[in-house]
């Protein structure tokens, strides 16, 4: 099915299951487009495995463009591979020269175990979300659009903390394994807004305290994350973040 | 009744522990560094003897002392703490990984670099400040003071220490040019003002303490200074 030219060695990670010991295996795979992105060489490669009788190699997956946060691959030594800005579906098979070796490994957390090869439980996030990363609102009628009146900076500065996928990047390419940027994402895009003020304090102690809890490392701004969070989110949520825990700790009078 | 609870115990505090000691210990380097310069003035050592003869003897500078030295260990204590718990949190390390593509060498090896600094902290502190503080200091300069300039003189004679000092000297720019601008990131001073200011007055920062602080043991061992 494979219409392309280029000829690759793929070392990938294979783990039974979160118990075993993994390893890289060798895999060749040929007539490779240049067109084809990372996940659909992945494909050509399983659909091989499948044919000779193995087991396929499990990755995570799943909008396949560049929105869900899915696609966990740590390709030659970087989160999403060698391009910026972008996740592993959308990195092209273009951006590697025809007789590469590519090493692929999953996300390396202890708060990221692996369930199965390049695959790993990411609900460490979820937590640190359900610790704080929400506001509490009456239902009912939504309010008019305008009732709310917010300086288009502050909207765009939320915005752009909000644009976060998830994905992991941060944490897997952080030498730390520091989950401080995504933490900061999801507080930023509510404490920049009026919305989320009511709870901003009472929020960045809980979630910075679930962060500690699931076991990320500690952040020394070497800002790794930043250069390779695929969605561009800025080390200022991390200061930001730490401005809020502080005010939080050592001004307000709420104890989380 | 409310407490600060986690507030130095968790990740963010710690890094503020961090952050606040670096910046007293920046602070401290600045005035060693001042008055060191004194050798400068190439008078046989009477100007810098005065200087280190007021150090020794006032008793705010003193007390200045103990909290330097307890600011020292603190940020020597939590960089363990830290390097410990960060190691922990990736028990599985990557076969391959690319760090030069996403940040620089100095800000992954702050550890590496504080250590190298810990070492030539250990061998400085045998040198000058035991001989000044308990060993006694031999000579007296043409003014009848303490001659803390010959102890001086007589140590950058060795050229491995000279070298010693020199390659220090250059981690410590090194450990700085992360530090300066990393501390007050920490502190949560992040702004589109300040910061490119921050970042540029770290560079300077670093580099020249670095380089003044370099130019004192070559400076007397060459015999600019006498």
């Amino acid at each position: 099915m494979s219409t392309g030219n280029m000829n690759l060695t793929l070392k990938i990670w294979r783990q039974k299951d979160n118990k075993a010991k993994g390893n890289l295996v060798d895999y060749k795979v040929s007539e490779i487009s240049p067109d084809m992105s990372f996940l659909e060489m992945f494909d050509v490669l399983n659909e091989d495995l499948v044919t000779k009788g193995d087991e396929p190699i499990v990755f995570d997956h799943d909008c396949r463009e560049g929105i869900c946060g899915a696609c966990s691959m740590f390709i030659n030594g970087r989160p999403h591979g060698p391009k910026e800005g972008i996740t592993t579906c959308q990195l092209h098979m273009r951006s590697f020269k025809d007789g590469d070796t590519i090493v692929v490994e999953p996300w390396r957390a202890k708060a990221f175990p692996v369930i199965k090869d390049l695959m790993v439980d990411r609900t460490a996030f979820d937590r640190i979300i359900a610790s704080g990363g929400f506001i509490s609102v009456n239902t009912g009628n939504a309010q008019d659009a305008n009732a709310l009146p917010i300086p288009k900076s502050q909207a765009d500065s939320a915005f752009e903390a909000a644009a976060c996928i998830g994905c992991g990047a941060c944490v897997a390419t952080c030498k730390n394994a520091s989950a401080m940027l995504f933490t900061s994402a999801k507080i930023s895009q509510l404490a920049q807004l009026p919305q989320g003020q009511p709870e901003r304090y009472r929020r960045a102690q809980s979630m910075v305290a679930q962060m500690d809890a699931e076991g990320f490392g500690n952040c020394t701004n070497t800002g790794a994350c930043e250069a390779e969070c695929p969605k561009g989110i800025s080390l200022e949520n991390i200061a930001r973040m730490n401005r809020d825990f502080y005010s939080a700790k050592f001004v307000s009078e709420e104890e989380v | 009744m409310a407490s600060f609870g986690n507030a130095f115990s968790s990740s963010i505090g710690k890094k503020l522990i961090m952050g606040i000691t670096g910046l007293f210990l920046i602070l401290f380097l600045i005035v060693h560094c001042f008055i060191n310069a004194l050798i400068f003035m190439n008078d046989g050592g009477v100007t810098f003897n005065t200087g280190a003869h007021f150090m020794a003897s006032n008793w705010i500078i003193r007390a200045g002392e103990i909290v330097l030295f307890l600011g020292l260990l603190l940020h020597i204590f939590q960089a363990a703490r830290l390097t410990l718990n960060n190691q922990a949190a990736r028990p599985v390390k990557y076969a391959v990984t690319n760090g030069q593509a996403n940040s620089k060498w100095y800000s992954r090896s702050m550890g590496l670099l504080g250590t190298l600094l810990l070492i030539f902290l250990i061998v400085h502190l045998s040198n000058f400040w035991v001989v000044s503080r308990f060993t006694g200091i031999p000579t007296e300069d043409a003014l009848g003071q303490e001659d803390l300039y010959a102890v001086m003189h007589q140590t950058f004679m060795n050229p491995g220490i000279v070298v010693l000092y020199v390659l220090s000297m250059i981690s410590l720019a090194y450990h700085l040019l992360h530090g300066f601008a990393s501390a007050f990131q920490t502190l949560g001073w992040n702004h589109k003002k300040y910061t490119p200011l921050i970042k540029t007055i770290g560079i300077w920062y670093s580099i020249g303490i670095s380089l003044l602080f370099a130019a004192m043991p070559v400076a007397i061992y060459t015999g600019l200074i006498k």
